[in-house]
């Protein structure tokens, strides 16, 4: 590693609010197996909001990851194409948040795709279609939390992409469209949604064993 | 380490993240004095005059007043290709239908959010001087102008989401950031190119951003 790399996460150690860490919290939570559940929290302040983006983007990259390991039957050539480069691109968002928050990171999380049939096109196209309107709204919610202005702005690379993805799945869908640009997300006065964490979180639960804590996140 | 991380954070992290981190810091000392951005030679329209929206300082008037003359250029695009008998094939005419109502969506919110210290609609030449004479009337050309047009325009609002941190209208901006980018996908996509360049969406300080839509402005 170069010093140069080290960046964001001096950064973050300057910025810092708390530390994020593992909980083990046994009986407190649901058992999903034979070890305790490991229940992740997330931190306060900035680092709790790098840490959820990093939650949403492992979600992200595990679900593409899937879908390119196990392609559904009859996909095109231009449907894996976009698949894998959108796998590689939630990938690479993975790892600068896994870097960025270094210490603070929490860890992998667990992922839940049974309610997924990866052997069909529509629950595939659906569910790209869902968490990348999700996490475009995820992104616009959490940026106004942000303190830091580096963060802000380092967000602000991520969630266009986003964004970008979410025309690229809606185009596998409808062809380019009203759709695929938008039409269904964005309001009359030409606004893209806007969600809280709280409500990000709720909605993203059933694809995530992992519990996720945070306090601080309304 | 392999090949695309290094070239991941090869790119992203001295390339974008001093980037940004120089511009909050630039941010921050400008919020301080609360001096007005220096104007650039074109477009004097951009940096209004003393006038105070809604009590909205003087950087985040001009920040906004940026974003309504960019918008303005959209609005105009979009209004001359809808309205061209001919140009645009019937299986795309909802796409840029949409993209066309979300532009004149912004250009109405942010005239409403600076009110009196709105800028007056610039006056544009779509051919570029002559660059592109078949602007409305091949649809390859327009749809190719179209994608760089959306492109600039993510980059454009992304440059100033750092100069808007701390600011009630930041949440605004980045719901009409996260259009631009869906627009940008969608017509990538039509035109044949991948809906992203990268995992990283680059962001373009004004500067940059006048002098490359500069020949379409009269």
């Amino acid at each position: 590693m170069t010093s140069d790399q080290e960046y964001p996460r001096r950064t973050i150690l300057k910025w810092g609010a708390g530390a994020a860490g593992i909980l083990v919290c046994g009986s407190m939570l649901p058992n999903f197996g034979i070890s305790p559940a490991l229940a992740a929290d997330l931190g306060d302040g900035d680092i709790a909001i790098l840490n959820y983006a990093y939650a949403l983007e492992q979600l992200e990259a595990a679900f593409y990851t899937k879908v390119t390991d196990q392609p559904f039957k009859g996909i095109t050539s231009q449907e894996i194409d976009a698949f894998t480069e959108i796998r590689d691109h939630e990938r690479a968002h993975v790892d600068f948040f896994k870097k960025a928050l270094g210490d603070h990171a929490i860890p992998a999380i667990e992922v839940d795709f049974s309610k997924i049939n990866f052997d069909r096109r529509s629950n595939v196209l659906g569910a790209a279609d869902a968490f990348e309107n999700l996490g475009v709204a995820a992104f616009n919610g959490a940026g106004p939390l942000l303190v830091n202005t580096d963060y802000l702005a380092a967000a602000g690379t991520i969630v266009s992409v986003e964004a970008r993805h979410a025309a690229m799945i809606s185009a596998l869908l409808h062809g380019p469209s009203s759709a695929s640009a938008g039409k269904g997300h964005v309001s009359s006065k030409g606004l893209d949604e806007t969600m809280p964490p709280s409500k990000v979180l709720a909605q993203a639960k059933p694809f995530i064993k992992t519990p996720l804590t945070a306090a601080s996140l309304k | 380490m392999n090949t695309q991380e290094k070239h991941i954070f090869g790119s992203v992290e001295p390339e974008v993240v001093e980037r940004i981190g120089a511009a909050a810091r630039d941010a921050l000392r400008k919020n301080r004095k609360l001096a007005v951005i220096g104007s650039v030679p074109i477009l004097l329209a951009v940096a209004s005059a003393e006038a105070f929206a809604d009590g909205l300082p003087q950087q985040i008037v001009d920040v906004l007043n940026y974003a309504l003359t960019l918008e303005h250029f959209e609005d105009s695009f979009y209004r001359k290709a809808n309205g061209t008998d001919g140009l645009i094939p019937a299986k795309y005419r909802g796409l840029f239908r949409e993209i066309g109502q979300h532009e004149t969506g912004h250009v109405a919110l942010l005239r409403e959010v600076l009110g009196s210290a709105a800028v007056k609609p610039p006056k544009f030449d779509f051919t570029a001087g002559g660059k592109y004479p078949e602007v409305f009337t091949n649809f390859k050309t327009f749809s190719t102008l179209s994608s760089t047009i959306e492109d600039t325009g993510v980059a454009a609002f992304k440059g100033q989401v750092s100069n808007l941190a701390g600011s009630p209208v930041l949440q605004t901006a980045l719901q009409i950031h996260s259009v631009e980018a869906r627009h940008a996908g969608s017509v990538r996509v039509l035109v044949g190119k991948p809906g992203s360049d990268g995992a990283f969406d680059k962001p373009m300080s004004k500067s940059e951003v006048l002098d490359a839509v500069k020949p379409f402005f009269i």
